[in-house]
């Protein structure tokens, strides 16, 4: 692994920034410890749990595997880049209405999950859902909150990703 | 039930409604605050340097030359001021190890380095020598005590529960059912692992922030490992990302760690695991082994029950004993019986303590006689269901302690519910016709049970817990409780249970930081406790608040808000902080002899039918749960959000305990110490769960709260077990049941059959 620090370049929550680290450095320290972005969480640090999945360029991605060298010119999606202006996003507002958080440990990396299987596929079924969100462990719900949660977000989201988009730019 | 009574847990505004999660929105947004999130000053990691052998004597601990040694802070038993010990219920585990070890990772040396990665190739570097001794790693070796590991005898604590006579009813038995049944090492795989920030100062002393579940555990042992006055600790909750008992006794461990390494290096110091760390060095369930031995007369009456409970406790006795009670007083089930016998032992073994997990002995002991429930009905050729209504508790029932069930036992009633909504009778039908053209075997399994609510015996009055009030210039009242949140609601059903019982809206309560330095100790976050003993604690400092407002500040019969709080001020004039404490007071005609282990094991009892729908594929071997039904009585619910989500979360775990989750063990070191290897179930594995509550408010509750945390854990394994027996007819006595333990005795059968019809 080269110590020697690089300049990387990418978009995260719409805002353009520049880290100097060493290229192997992992996405996940790099959002939590240099930019500060403590949302994304560490559960296993080997792309199991999902706690620390963001999403990169439209893909779901565990940043604890993403040397950040691949993100150079990326755009990134942290839980933080979900609310706007404060206001909670269609998907946080169900997580809270139907009892999709407890812990909340594995909760950033659920929304992100579920904001990319609504990205693709804005009205899932069961099934879609389960597999969707399979990346992701959450030992408090036994995930049926969190499926409540996806389907009732799945009716507004789509409408509230579209103003998102237009608010990024 | 009293006039008062009814009037308390009758109409009501708050308690009962579906309010909204009190952190919610921080946590949805990203931006609450669990330990590894934060910051302090210069900080340094620290890190621990473990064992790599079961038991043995430390010869030498060497330090690599390569490594520069003095850019770190090294600790070593030698540097504890005070005891070395983690302070629980014994003395026996030290906080690092000193001299010896008795088990794989115990903890030896500590170090703190400004660079986490320098860090970690020291940890590689310091080379401990030992001379190994025997160690033994199970029940069985344990208690042949030809190796002494602990004590004497290798007996961490040992019960007898005797009611009635046992020996002289055999000989009028219709039946005699013997049965043993095994449970496996469970982890809780709590996704936030355990960590822990502290700092020291010469003068204020000890500061730690932590992910746990009882920060005055954890003070209660900083005090003896630092030998300072109460003052001088100080210990501060951080957000906790799941606990599920894994976080009731480690962090005091964690804590004395980071804290030494504080204390010698000058700097904060963090010590977060990492998720192979956390599985090999902390705790988890107790395995157990529990034998029953039943009579039965011709119509299935239970005669005489005889149980022995053992349990694996590992190398310290660390909360054992408390595990070994509970799963004593859970193992004769639901179930009347005049005669009945329990000796129970927990004994050590070279491996990591084992420790508190939802249900705390319960799912084990809940288990065994479940699974055995089936099994007797097969002996005797009666329906389970059958079985287990000829021997329901009801109401003027005793148990095997000899406890009268006073408030009213609805068993019946939820076995009922439980049955027409899973159509239960209906699917086994069709099942019995469909499994022998199908490689798929349905099956159905139900278990009926009760879980204790609250400490045991005379737990809470030793606790003593004080709990209450306070009111904030600000406007606010704050709940001063030291049982902390962890996923399962602390903080929203207290903040419930105040505006209830003042006459305020959710919003005008919130909670206190859980900090030693502010709020009081309203004992521990376990038990199934919080919502039953310590929300009574805090209803009645809510009325108590009201009547010192009427009586002192002239607040009037009813009041707005903005009168309560004016009322406040005139209050905070006059006679300065508004506070109201209220201290444990245990409901009457409680009565319990720890001698004898006779009498009110438990304030209330939590009542629960669950049924399991499974399919066994006998091309695979894989069990799959495809449907699961669980009916209970909690008393009064609370917040049906968190409630279901309670239950919810507890089966998804009781699934994973029954079918998926095996802790592999090589020389007493987890061999499977990561998420890829431990397997827990995912969003495509859990079934559909539909949960019904029926609701009897208990009187000496919170509302008529009982506890609820735990008991969803307890019944699944054993009501899976038994549709894959109803599926297969095949009784499967251990867990985890996993995909190669069903071909073992599936395919031997088959064998069997085939060779017999040649």
């Amino acid at each position: 692994m080269s110590d020697r620090h690089g300049t990387i370049r990418f978009c995260v929550n719409g805002e353009n920034r520049a880290v100097q680290v060493p290229p192997m450095r992992r996405l996940l320290d790099v959002l939590r410890e240099d930019l500060h972005l403590t949302g994304t969480k560490e559960g296993c640090g080997e792309g199991e749990c999902g706690s620390c999945s963001v999403r990169m360029n439209g893909e779901l991605v565990n940043s604890c595997l993403v040397p950040v060298l691949q993100t150079e010119g990326a755009d990134i999606q942290t839980v933080e880049g979900l609310a706007i202006s404060g206001a909670l996003h269609p998907l946080q507002h169900a997580f809270l209405d139907c009892g999709g958080a407890q812990c909340g440990i594995c909760t950033p990396g659920m929304l992100m999950a579920a904001t990319q299987l609504l990205s693709i596929n804005p009205r899932p079924n069961m099934a879609e859902i389960r597999e969707g969100l399979a990346g992701n462990l959450c030992r408090c719900t036994g995930f049926k909150r969190i499926f409540d949660s996806v389907i009732a977000a799945a009716a507004v989201s789509q409408d509230h990703s579209t103003e998102q988009a237009a608010h990024a730019r | 039930m009293s006039t008062s009574a009814k009037n308390r847990i009758g109409q009501t505004r708050i308690v009962g409604a579906p309010v909204l999660r009190k952190e919610g929105v921080d946590k949805l947004l990203g931006r609450a605050r669990y330990v590894d999130d934060i910051q302090r000053e210069g900080m340094w990691p620290g890190a621990t340097v473990r064992s790599t052998i079961p038991r043995g004597f430390i010869k030498s601990i060497g330090f690599d030359r390569r490594i520069n040694w003095t850019e770190f802070t090294v600790v070593t038993a030698a540097d504890i001021p005070g005891k070395n010990h983690v302070q629980l219920i014994h003395a026996d585990q030290p906080c690092l190890a000193d001299g010896m070890v008795n088990h794989c990772d115990e903890a030896i040396v500590l170090l703190a380095h400004p660079d986490k990665h320098k860090l970690r190739d020291a940890v590689a570097a310091v080379h401990i020598e030992y001379e190994p001794l025997p160690a033994v790693f199970t029940i069985e070796e344990s208690e042949r005590q030809e190796t002494i590991v602990w004590g004497s005898d290798n007996l961490l604590k040992s019960f007898l529960l005797e009611k009635g006579d046992v020996d002289s009813t055999w000989a009028h038995a219709a039946r005699i059912v013997e049965g043993e049944y095994r449970t496996g090492a469970q982890e809780h795989l709590y996704i936030e692992n355990n960590g822990m920030i502290a700092e020291w100062n010469d003068e204020s002393g000890v500061t730690v922030w932590g992910s746990l579940q009882c920060p005055y555990y954890v003070h209660k042992s900083l005090l003896a490992v630092f030998d300072l006055p109460e003052d001088k600790v100080r210990v501060i909750q951080t957000e906790t990302g799941g606990a599920f008992g894994g976080k009731e006794d480690y962090p005091s461990t964690l804590a004395a760690h980071a804290a030494l390494l504080a204390m010698k290096s000058g700097h904060a110091i963090k010590m977060v695991y990492d998720r192979m760390e956390d599985l090999a060095a902390t705790t988890k369930r107790h395995p157990s082994r529990v034998r029953h031995r039943t009579a039965v007369d011709q119509e299935g009456k239970l005669l005489a029950m005889d149980i022995e409970v053992d349990t694996d406790g590992g190398a310290y006795s660390t909360l054992s004993s408390t595990v070994l009670s509970r799963a004593t007083l859970h193992s004769p089930g639901p179930y009347v019986c005049p005669n009945v016998r329990v000796r129970s032992h927990a004994w050590a073994t070279n491996t990591v303590p084992y420790g508190a997990f939802r249900g705390f002995g319960a799912p084990q002991a809940i288990f065994a006689i479940e699974r055995h429930m089936d099994e007797i009905a097969a002996a005797i050729g009666l329906n389970p269901i059958e079985l287990r209504r000829r021997n329901f508790l009801h109401d003027g029932d005793t148990t095997a302690t000899e406890q009268v069930m006073r408030d009213p036992v609805i068993l019946d009633k939820l076995l009922d519910r439980a049955l027409s909504e899973s159509d239960y009778y209906a699917k086994r039908a069709l099942f019995a016709r469909e499994n022998p053209h199908s490689a798929v075997k349905r099956g159905m399994g139900v278990a009926a049970f009760f879980h204790g609510s609250g400490f045991t015996g005379s737990g809470e009055r030793y606790l003593n817990s004080l709990a209450g009030l306070d009111v904030t210039p600000a406007g606010k009242v704050r709940v001063l409780a030291a049982n902390t949140e962890f996923g399962q609601g602390t903080n929203t059903i207290l903040a419930q249970v105040a505006a209830e019982a003042i006459g305020l809206d959710y919003d005008d309560v919130v909670m206190a930081p859980a900090d030693t330095n502010i709020v009081p100790n309203s004992g521990p976050t376990v038990a199934s406790r919080t919502s039953m003993v310590v929300g009574r604690l805090i209803e009645r400092a809510g009325r108590q608040l009201v009547a010192m407002l009427r009586e002192h500040a002239e607040l009037d019969e009813h009041f707005t808000s903005g009168e309560f709080f004016a009322a406040c001020e005139r209050y905070r004039a006059a006679q300065g902080e508004v506070v109201s404490l209220c201290r444990y007071e245990a409901p009457p005609n409680i009565f319990w002899d720890d001698q004898k282990y006779r009498g009110e094991a438990y304030p209330a009892f939590a009542w629960s039918v669950q049924v399991a729908q499974v399919a066994v594929d006998t091309v695979t071997y894989s069990a799959e749960v495809e449907d699961f039904w669980s009916v209970q009585e909690v008393g009064r619910v609370l917040n049906p959000i968190l409630a279901g989500g309670q239950i919810e979360g507890g089966i998804a775990q009781g699934i994973g305990y029954a079918l998926y989750e095996k802790v592999v063990w090589q020389n007493g070191h987890m061999a499977n110490n990561q998420m890829t290897n431990y397997i827990m179930p995912t969003a495509e594995d859990v079934p559909p769960i539909h949960v019904f509550f029926e609701e009897i408010p208990f009187q000496h509750g919170a509302f008529g709260a009982k506890g609820i945390g735990e008991l969803p854990h307890d019944g699944p394994a054993p009501a899976i077990l038994n549709a894959i027996r109803d599926a297969t007819g095949v009784g499967f006595h251990a867990i985890p049941l996993l995909p190669e333990d069903l071909f073992v005795q599936l395919a031997a059968r088959e064998i069997v059959a085939e060779a017999a019809a040649l």
